[in-house]
């Protein structure tokens, strides 16, 4: 069964200029890892916004789990990316006054998680993405890659349903960007939940179950490169 | 690229990012410097135009003599007419006039005109033509001022009072305004000491000296001619003698001042630092591509020069503006009646202006350096990383350095006053401020782990990011610290003040109904018949009589007030608010007069001590039995037993009164009757107990009332620089704010977690300046108030004023982070996370 159903939506930020999307479709399955991939400025950000609901389509239909997330307000989106999403962004925007173990901790505070289940998913999570013993560090002592992979832990402890990363690995070398890509992938699996992750290099599509590439036209599955599920 | 052009390229695109973040501080320090300049300006003016009047009166006199105001025996004048090295004596009888129903008495300067034109040769262009007049025995000339005052011109008559009768005097001719811009009447000497009763008397003897007599010679053999009491010397004396007639009103004036440049200073290095901290990975990214770390931190520096120039040059500016509004409305009087003879007019000093230009950039300077030196010294690797703008700052805390500071303000408060000045007292004020401030991070530190744990996500955050950035939290309140607990101090030491006054004028002002003749000047009486007749007026349970008059003690100095009334050792107590006795009348046979505490501090007449009063009637020795308490006259006070005065002076009138009433009597029947009773019943000023109090107080609220305005505008300064920090930095956290949006904050819960952030960060500055601000209190109520006063005041907290004022700051705290907050989140969340940091 479809988690995400995305039918036939369109966006356009200025009248001035050509829309962003127009007429995109969109189905991802329940635990199924899937990869976007497109020029730079073709709208990969604005599709997820949307499906996060962070922004509404000019037309067209966004279905979580059969919610329609456009027609949610501000608070209800709000809810459901706290319960059912994580995010991945290429800045890491981890919070430089929290310790990894306080940043990893914030979903499930914000879920009101009590402290004992908190601090043992906490150290779970830190210990799954190679970070065990890390906990009591302040950001501006880890490495890039320690800091993407802080931001995957806390992308995925609530356990989401739907995990957006938006260009991980941008800011890291290649082989950290293998390595947290590799570990994306398997925590997303080890979750359960689905994936979509928006990357303009093929290499890091390949780790995905399915590649498409948006463009002008819409989104068009990649033939070739397709490799099948597990 | 030259640095300069670097330089010149980066504060340009400062600009287009954030004009209003390299406004504000210059703005700031245009307000500090505005409100030190306007309030130096004001001042200034005001007392250079009384001294030019006062030179003016003495014209070109090389010496004056000058005896108490009862004077010294015109015999005095033809001996030093005959000096050796005198080229011109003139003499003076100067008295203050009353006039029934006046506020103020009429000065006035009663000289022979063809001497005192030689010694002042404008006199005589002056009063050319009336000259023929200016021998009639009731003939006065009068400075525009005063006609304007008493509402009479060339021709017309008016009446002054003479003892208790009134007499009526002709204008013989108005003085020009520019020569005479006090209020001021000019006689002839003769008509002057007929109409007074004042023959054969003289109070001042101006002297011009043969060109090239040595002045000292000339002085010391006129200073063997000189009775007791009188004095020889320089006429520049007379600006001494007003600057400390206005003393009071002008510490006023300087604690503002002080509070105005303190918080100028702070907020400039509280901007300043925050401007550098904000750009440390710019700053980290000029280092790494080749700009030297020296080069760094002296761009930074200059930076702040820069910016602190163009501050203090808008700030004298606007100075300027404040100060010709406010001699114009005030007319150079804020609010204390104590300059009411300056005509207000502005004289601008472009001396001063540029020292206070000069004094803004080196604040603004002081104020970059020394985050620039720590923003050039941090390895600009680490500085590069993500995060940096938030960590780190401030590791060496300098608490050490803060308690050394307030330890050398301590001992500079047990220093004396420096001419009547209390510079140390100012001095410790600055030095306990800037230490303490110095512990602010340190402090703040302690009071934000000591916070508990919290359940909700937005309050927990809060904390956590307080705690995270405390350097930068210490920084965003060091300005609002400075002006609030200036102010609390202020606050502190005027409820004092007010308690104690209140609690003063009980004690003398115990009687039902006051009575007074003319009231400040010293030719108008009560005799002793007219006291009687007074004491018998149905309702009067029982009364008490009182002479006030002038005593000059020492040359160029205020005179004394001598209160002459009815007390002995074993009443004392009762009537006078006494802070230092002596009990018993040890070996001394000497009648008991007491002090009020200014004696102690000007002429060294503690309890105990014996002294010698120059009354009309001869020297009186007496020894002071206690000091007391006189709001009423800071320039000091002497109260005698009432028969002793009068049976040394020979003087048995009276001018002031209290009468008690029976309890069936009715105020104002019997103040009809008095009128009715007495031929000069006009003239006569009664009050009530009540009104006295009112009056008293009024005027005391008044004169304190540009200073709270004042205040508050230093603490809205203050708070400008909060809410400054505030916004600077939630738009610095706009991508923090977006990242947790994404991960389910809503916004009004990132609005609460800036809410509680500001509401937290300003508890904390307030808590803190509520202790400092009570700290100097007690250097401004036990020192400075001491000093420059004259006067002991009793330490008094107005808790529910304070309790207002830091809660309408907390209040405003939360409204201006929430406020900041919304305008960070308006920008959406999607973007934010976009933009790299
Ligand atoms: N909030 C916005 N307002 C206006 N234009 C936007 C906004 N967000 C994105 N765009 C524009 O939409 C286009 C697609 O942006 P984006 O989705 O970020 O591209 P991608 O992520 O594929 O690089 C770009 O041309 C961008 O400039
Ligand atoms: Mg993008």
């Amino acid at each position: 069964m479809a988690l995400l159903d995305v039918k036939g939506i369109a966006k356009r930020y200025r009248e001035d200029r050509p829309p962003v999307l127009a007429g995109v479709d969109l189905t991802v399955r329940e635990g199924e890892y899937l990869a976007i991939m497109g020029e730079s400025g073709v709208g990969k950000s604005t599709l997820l916004n949307l499906i996060a609901g962070l922004d509404r389509p000019d037309k067209g239909s966004i279905r979580l789990d059969g919610t329609e997330v456009s027609a949610l307000d501000d608070d209800a989106a709000t809810l459901l990316r706290r319960r059912q999403m994580g995010f991945v962004f290429q800045a890491f925007h981890v919070l430089p006054y929290l310790t990894s173990a306080q940043n990893v901790g914030l979903p499930l505070v914000l879920l009101g998680t009590d402290r004992r289940e908190r601090d043992s998913r906490v150290a779970e999570m830190l210990a799954a993405v190679g970070l065990g013993g890390t906990g009591a560090h302040y950001p501006r002592e880890l490495s890039g890659g320690e800091l993407q992979r802080v931001a995957i832990a806390r992308a995925l402890v609530h356990r989401p349903r739907l995990v957006l990363a938006d260009e991980p690995t941008g800011n890291l070398d290649p082989r950290t960007a293998g390595q947290v890509l590799a570990l994306l992938q398997a925590q997303i699996r080890v979750g359960g939940g689905a994936g979509i992750l928006i990357t303009h290099s093929l290499a890091a599509a390949r780790t995905a179950d399915r590649i498409l590439t948006l463009t002008a036209r819409g989104l068009e599955s990649t033939g070739g490169v397709q490799q099948g599920g597990p | 690229m030259s640095p300069l052009r670097l330089w010149l390229m980066l504060w340009r695109a400062q600009w287009h990012e954030g004009p209003l973040r390299m406004t504000v501080p210059v703005l700031a320090i245009a307000l500090g410097i505005a409100l030190a300049a306007a309030v130096y300006f004001v001042n200034h003016s005001a007392l250079e135009e009384f001294e030019q009047a006062a030179r003016r009166l003495a014209g070109e006199a090389d010496l004056v003599v000058r005896g108490p105001s009862e004077g010294f025996a015109e015999d005095l004048y033809p001996q030093i007419a005959k000096l050796e090295g005198v080229a011109v004596a003139s003499p003076v009888l100067a008295i203050d006039v009353s006039l029934p129903g006046a506020p103020r008495p009429l000065p006035v300067i009663a000289l022979d005109p063809f001497r005192a034109t030689r010694v002042q040769p404008g006199l005589l262009g002056e009063i050319a033509g009336g000259l023929r007049g200016f021998f009639e025995p009731d003939g006065i000339f009068l400075s525009m001022r005063a006609a304007d005052a008493l509402e009479a011109g060339t021709g017309d008559r008016f009446e002054v009072l003479v003892g208790n009768a009134p007499r009526s005097v002709r204008v013989l001719g108005l003085l020009s305004d520019t020569a005479y811009p006090q209020a001021l009447g000019i006689m002839d000497i003769a008509a002057a000491q007929w109409m007074f009763g004042r023959l054969g008397r003289l109070t001042r003897i101006d002297i011009r000296l043969v060109r090239g007599a040595a002045l000292a010679d000339v002085h010391s053999s006129i200073e063997l001619l000189l009775p007791a009491g009188v004095t020889v010397a320089a006429p520049a004396i007379d600006s001494d003698r007003l600057a400390s007639a206005t003393r009071a009103y002008r510490v006023n004036l300087s604690m503002l001042a002080l509070v105005a440049v303190l918080t100028g200073a702070f907020l400039v290095l509280a901007t300043q630092s925050l401007a550098i901290l904000r750009r440390r990975p710019a700053l980290a990214l000029l280092r790494a591509l080749g700009v030297t770390r020296g080069g760094l931190e002296r761009a930074l520096i200059a930076e702040g020069v820069v910016l602190g120039l163009i501050g203090a040059a808008l700030g004298v500016a606007l100075g300027l503006l404040v100060a010709r509004w406010a001699m114009r409305v005030l007319a150079g009087d804020l609010g204390a009646g104590q300059l009411a003879g300056a005509t207000g007019s502005l004289a601008v000093q472009p001396l001063e202006m540029l020292a206070f230009v000069a004094a803004g950039s080196v604040f603004a300077g002081l104020g970059a350096w020394l985050p620039a030196r720590e923003a050039a010294a941090r390895s600009p690797a680490l500085a590069l990383k993500s995060g940096d703008a938030q960590a780190g700052v401030g590791t060496t805390r300098p608490w050490r350095a803060g308690l050394i500071l307030m330890g050398l303000g301590g001992v500079l408060a047990l220093l004396p006053a420096i001419q009547g000045v209390p510079l140390f007292g100012y001095g410790a004020v600055a030095l306990l401020l800037t230490g303490a401030v110095l512990l602010v991070p340190d402090v703040a530190e302690r009071l934000l782990g000591s916070v508990p744990a919290m359940r909700r996500a937005p309050l927990a955050l809060a904390v956590a990011q307080l705690r995270g950035s405390t350097a930068q939290v210490s920084i965003g309140l060091v300005a609002i610290i400075a002006s609030f607990s200036l102010m609390v101090a202020m606050a502190i030491m005027v409820h004092s003040f007010r308690e104690s006054f209140v609690a003063w004028l009980d004690t003398v002002v115990p009687a039902d109904m006051q009575l007074r003749v003319g009231q400040v000047g010293s030719t108008a009486t009560l005799t002793e018949t007219d006291e009687i007749a007074v004491s018998r007026i149905e309702g009067v349970a029982r009364s008490e009589f009182r002479r006030v008059l002038p005593l000059a003690l020492r040359r160029g100095a205020v005179p004394v007030a001598l209160i002459a009334m009815p007390i002995d050792e074993a009443s004392a107590a009762e009537r006078l608010v006494l802070v230092k006795a002596v009990r018993g009348r040890g070996p001394s046979q000497l009648p008991p007069v007491w002090v009020s505490e200014a004696m102690v501090d000007l002429y060294g007449w503690g309890p105990g001590t014996e002294v010698v009063l120059p009354l009309a009637g001869g020297d009186l020795a007496a020894r002071v039995a206690g000091a007391y308490r006189d709001y009423g006259r800071s320039g000091g006070s002497i109260v005698i037993p009432r028969k002793v005065y009068a049976s040394a002076s020979g003087d048995s009138a009276v001018n002031e009164g209290s009468l008690w009433l029976a309890r069936t009597a009715d105020a104002a029947a019997v103040e009809a009757a008095i009128r009715a009773r007495a031929p000069f019943g006009e003239a006569l000023q009664i009050r009530t107990a009540a009104e006295v109090r009112d009056i008293s107080l009024r005027n005391f609220d008044r004169a304190f009332a540009i200073t709270y305005a004042l205040e508050a505008i230093a603490v809205f300064i203050g708070l400008l620089g909060v809410s400054v920090a505030a916004a600077s930095t939630a738009l610095a956290r706009r991508a923090e704010f977006g990242m947790l949006r994404h991960i389910g904050l809503r916004r009004r819960q990132v609005v609460t977690m800036l809410a509680a952030e500001g509401v937290l960060t300003s508890a904390i500055g307030v808590c803190f300046a509520l202790l400092l601000g009570g700290l100097l209190s007690l250097a401004l109520v036990y020192v400075i108030n001491r000093q420059s006063f004259l006067w002991s005041i009793d330490l008094a907290v107005p808790w529910l004023a304070l309790a207002v004022l830091a809660a309408t700051l907390l209040i405003a705290a939360a409204i201006t982070a929430t406020l900041s907050g919304r305008a960070a989140l308006s920008g959406d969340a999607v973007r934010a996370v976009r933009e790299d940091w």
